[in-house]
């Protein structure tokens, strides 16, 4: 049996390479080639029939007859400045929660990687701690919190800060919160591992050398922990950008952000060949900040060797 | 001597303040007995009798779990075998496509992941009349391909800190790969296996988004489910399903982190 051992493979990396066919497969199947079919959809033009989009390809009796393509469906998307708009509404939201994310955690990532180990993951466990309960159920939360009559304002006109309920509920700002409330975690992991591996040499340094706190911190602080700002922002920023469920629950009717528009595209006008073609762009729009992102990520990797 | 950066702790209080409140509240509330969310009437347990009693909401519940433990089992296996092979074959064909579809499910919006798998069901039932109908199955597969990415973070990380020396041992030895394979990789992968394999569950666990676009009539998960009368408005019910859950949420972390941390001591020592 021990020649048998030798032939079958002796070499365990073809054993792996013959393996990791199936996820290989997997992956073209389930994940490149939907891709696909959404980008032939986008192309297509759209009919009443199940299902309704015109097939790309035309199969006559002699077999393949030619392409039909249109690019009407992203014609429609420029010339109609509603999209335009929705885009530009969902940049500018997931922008605003990415800034108002990176100010909330900043000074707590900064805070968690000063404090001795011990505490340190104590505080950094509290902080991942709500990534593992429900999102839909944290982003639920805070209707409860926000209503007119809820939880915050109840607090508030007891205490006689005010005398009418504040309308916080169903807006752009309860977007904001539901974005940094969600995504909190994503900006401070990697602000905290980029921080903790701060040289606490240089700052003494520069207060030797007569620097103020805050002086140092601008000059020394702040642009090592670029790297880590950026990171954090595009994890933020990427998902953020073509988020649903939080705009669905939490905005109000004129709170428009793509990934409601994409599923009401969807599942109300059942327009298929717009809706494909809506998802075209989006990525196209998040190809840039991902690529910064691969980019960041792969110099990060390197100065943590 | 240092000054206590009082603003600081101030901002650091809030962030953790804001990040418990809301789950706090709910947890809270659950426990209210008046049908107004808003208003406090006792103490009760009757929500959760209420859960109990309802048939719809304890079949989808069953469901994502069942979805939840089958895909993140499927995705685990499968994740550990790409960040394997993109850890090791560094000469392996197709690797920087393999490593880009690993990837990219990482940043694409939820919403296209779902939109695009639909289409793909739909144009395969068309080709090869597979799948007839869509539901639990459509919806694992779903939750598999996107899990596995994220499996594939973590497994990755992992082998980069691992020492090969002992498998090459065991090779020298003689083991076949296969053997090899299960009695020392597996082990020596297994937190990281672990970690992914609750990492998937989780995700699975609580994906709205993708199932709503993959699903079919009479498969309804809870997030679904929960999505559907949350847009109907606030039930006291729901706040009962959030505190179970962070109830089970809070009683793995903390079991988890506890563990992990008795092992490196142990190491240390």
């Amino acid at each position: 049996m021990s020649e048998d051992t030798t032939t079958r493979g002796g070499d365990p990396r073809r054993w792996l390479s013959r393996a990791v066919t199936l996820p290989y497969v997997w992956l073209l199947l389930f994940f490149l080639a939907p891709f696909l079919i959404i980008l032939k959809i986008s192309f297509a033009e759209p009919i009443v029939a199940q299902p309704p989009f015109t097939p790309l390809l035309e199969w006559g009796e002699r077999g393949f007859e030619g392409l039909r393509t249109t690019f009407e469906n992203y014609a429609f998307l420029f010339q109609d400045g509603y999209y335009g708009i929705i885009y530009l509404a969902s940049l500018k939201m997931a922008a605003i929660g990415t800034l108002l994310c990176l100010l909330l955690g900043y000074p707590m990532a900064y805070f968690i990687a000063r404090q001795p180990s011990r505490r340190r993951q104590v505080l950094l466990l509290a902080v991942i701690l709500p990534f593992w309960i429900s999102f839909l159920l944290r982003v639920y939360a805070w209707i409860g919190l926000l209503n007119n009559r809820g939880v915050i304002n109840n607090v508030l006109m007891s205490l006689g800060v005010i005398d009418e309920p504040l309308t916080m509920l169903y807006n752009d700002f309860a977007v904001y919160i539901g974005i940094v409330y969600s995504y909190l975690p994503f900006m401070i992991l990697p602000l905290y591992a980029n921080l903790e591996r701060l040289d606490v040499d240089l700052l003494d340094a520069a207060a030797d050398l007569g620097a103020k706190r805050w002086q140092a911190f601008l000059d020394v602080t702040l642009p090592l922990s670029m790297p880590g700002i950026v990171g954090g922002c595009l994890l933020v920023f990427i998902p953020a950008v073509g988020e649903f469920t939080i705009p669905a629950l939490l905005g109000g009717a004129d709170t428009l952000m793509i990934g409601r528009v994409l599923w009401d595209e969807f599942f109300v006008s059942r327009d298929w060949p717009v809706a494909s073609a809506v998802s075209i762009v989006l990525v196209l729009l998040l190809v840039a900040p991902i690529m910064w992102f691969q980019h960041v990520q792969s110099r990060e990797q390197e100065a943590g060797r | 001597m240092r000054r206590r950066p009082l603003g600081l702790l101030t901002i650091v209080a809030f962030g953790y303040a804001f990040l418990y409140v809301p789950i706090l509240s709910v947890v809270i509330y659950s426990f209210n007995d008046s049908r107004l969310v808003t208003l406090w009437g006792g103490f009760s347990l009757r929500w959760y009798a209420h859960l109990l009693a309802d048939d719809e909401l304890l079949e989808a519940a069953f469901l994502s779990l069942r979805i939840a433990a089958v895909s993140a089992t499927v995705a685990t296996s499968l994740g550990a075998l790409v960040a394997l092979a993109l850890h090791r074959l560094t000469r392996l064909r197709g690797r920087l496509l393999l490593s880009g579809m690993i990837t990219a499910p990482l940043v694409m919006p939820e919403i296209i992941t779902g939109l695009s798998l639909l289409f793909l069901f739909i144009s395969m039932a068309e080709w090869i009349g597979w799948p007839a109908t869509r539901g639990a199955t459509t919806i694992t597969i779903a939750h598999i391909t996107f899990s596995m990415a994220y499996v594939v973070v973590v497994v990755r990380s992992r082998l980069a800190g691992m020492d090969e020396s002992l498998e090459e041992a065991a090779m020298d030895l003689g083991g076949r790969p296969l053997t090899v394979f299960f009695d020392i990789t597996v082990p020596m992968l297994l937190p990281a296996l672990v970690s992914g394999w609750l990492l998937a569950f989780t995700l699975s666990l609580d994906d709205l988004v993708i199932s709503s676009f993959v699903s079919g009539p009479g498969a309804t998960t809870l997030p679904m489910l929960i999505f559907a009368k949350v847009r109907l408005g606030v039930t006291p019910d729901i706040n009962a399903i959030a505190t179970i859950i962070i109830a089970l949420v809070i009683a793995g972390v903390v079991t988890a982190a506890l563990l992990s941390g008795r092992r490196e001591r142990a190491t240390v020592r």
